[in-house]
């Protein structure tokens, strides 16, 4: 007999969610996070468009909230289990720890989340956590009265470019097209913002530095002129890349590495949902997101009563 | 959970801290950091498991602004491993534990 009736893999809004709604179905479950509970959420420094806040909320709070209300249903937790690999073929799931424990279910719901994109340009790596970064409200405290950069135009750039204005004296927003792509009252509060500037239809060709960390960007602007940035820190926010590495890629569908699932979050394998930012969807917001494991949670319930 | 393993380092003890032949971890971290407390169980977790073999240490960079600029450090969570006063390995972001336990039997 199976461990579990449901496993989890993923701690984030869309798992902590699944949990939620697994847990009170009373269905037989492990929630496995390879840190603590809360996924990308956690980076990010307020929240205005997850309804029931209205004043809003951090990113830290609401993780925290989604954690608390799934706890007290009694889901259980496995902090620090790291999925290295599954097998998901079968109607017993087989689900691999770093630390060799083989955890079987009857049903998965694959949740691990995305994390943000890298720009891929020389200096990258050499200054990473040396002035280039990848969250705003970790890093924004280093860069008190400093210059900084910040790469893209959606929402989570623009957002976190308004936030860091509270530390540095000036962002400036490279951005490759002429327009952003941020929604509408967001890009209002950049445009006002005098530490804001913006280098349109530019990209960052490579990152410059030395042993105290970023000191300049080359931009490459699109009718081909180089110029240079003299910045102290770069915040690369440009979109997320799937944590699919533990994922049976013979198995599942992934077309561009993200996992694909119908309308009631079914992968292509039976008992195998998914949920959040790890299926192939346009929008990742974190309403959706754990919209999509209240789903895919259901979905279990469906498959276990044997009614799919 | 037992942390007693779990060395809080401040600016005054650190550098007499890692200056041992005994690997030191030292965890850079701060209250208002989303990602720093996703990897805070981590750490506690091997300050456990490592218990005699390394030290496993953690240091607040508001409390302690001097030791972080000293390793150019603007980002974090960030790890670095120290053996005899030198760094041997440093990673940003939070990882798996995987990834540290790795560093960690390395320098071992």
């Amino acid at each position: 007999m199976a461990d579990y009736q449901l496993i989890i893999v993923g701690g984030g809004p869309a798992g902590l969610t699944a949990g939620l709604y697994a847990a009170r179905a009373r269905l037989k479950t492990v929630l496995l996070e390879k840190g603590a509970p809360g996924g990308q959420v956690m980076n990010t420094d307020w929240i205005d468009n997850y309804p029931g806040f209205p004043e809003g909320i951090s990113g830290f709070d609401l993780a925290e909230k989604m954690f608390a209300q799934a706890a007290r249903f009694d889901l259980e937790t496995r902090k620090n289990s790291e999925v290295v690999s599954m097998d998901l073929q079968g109607s017993e799931k087989k689900i691999v720890l770093a630390d060799n424990t083989v955890l079987t279910s009857q049903a998965v719901i694959l949740a691990p989340g995305a994390r943000p994109n890298k720009l891929d340009v020389p200096g990258e790596t050499e200054f990473a956590g040396k002035g280039v970064s990848y969250c705003a409200t970790c890093d924004g405290p280093f860069f008190l009265k400093t210059e900084i950069a910040v790469v893209g135009g959606g929402n989570t750039a623009i957002q976190e470019a308004v936030y860091l204005t509270k530390f540095a004296d000036k962002v400036t927003v490279i951005h490759r097209r002429d327009e952003l792509r941020a929604t509408k009252v967001v890009q209002e509060m950049a445009f006002a913002n005098p530490k804001i500037e913006f280098a349109w239809n530019s990209t960052v060709s490579r990152i410059e530095g030395g042993a105290q960390g970023v000191e300049s960007l080359t931009l490459l602007n699109s009718d081909g002129r180089e110029s240079k940035l003299p910045v102290h820190g770069v915040f690369v926010l440009i979109g997320t890349i799937p944590n699919n590495e533990m994922l049976p890629a013979d198995q599942l569908e992934m077309p561009e590495g993200f996992v694909k699932t119908d309308l009631e979050m079914r992968t292509n394998l039976p008992g195998v949902m998914a949920a959040g930012d790890i299926i192939n969807k346009r929008i990742r917001q974190v309403i959706n997101g754990a919209g999509e494991g209240a789903v895919a949670a259901m979905s279990v319930e469906h498959y276990l009563a044997g009614l799919d | 959970m037992a942390v007693d393993n779990l060395k809080q380092l401040t600016d005054a003890d650190f550098d007499a801290t890692i200056a041992s032949d005994t690997p030191c971890l030292v965890d850079f971290w701060a209250p208002w950091c989303g990602p720093c407390k996703a990897i805070g169980p981590v750490v506690e977790e091997l300050s456990t498991e490592y218990a005699g073999k390394a030290t496993i240490a953690k240091m607040n960079v508001d409390d302690n602004p001097a030791t972080p600029g000293k390793f150019g450090i603007r980002a974090i969570p960030t790890l670095i491993l120290f053996k005899n006063g030198e760094v041997v390995d440093q990673v940003t972001g939070a990882v798996g534990k995987s990834q540290l336990v790795a560093m960690l039997d390395k320098a071992i």
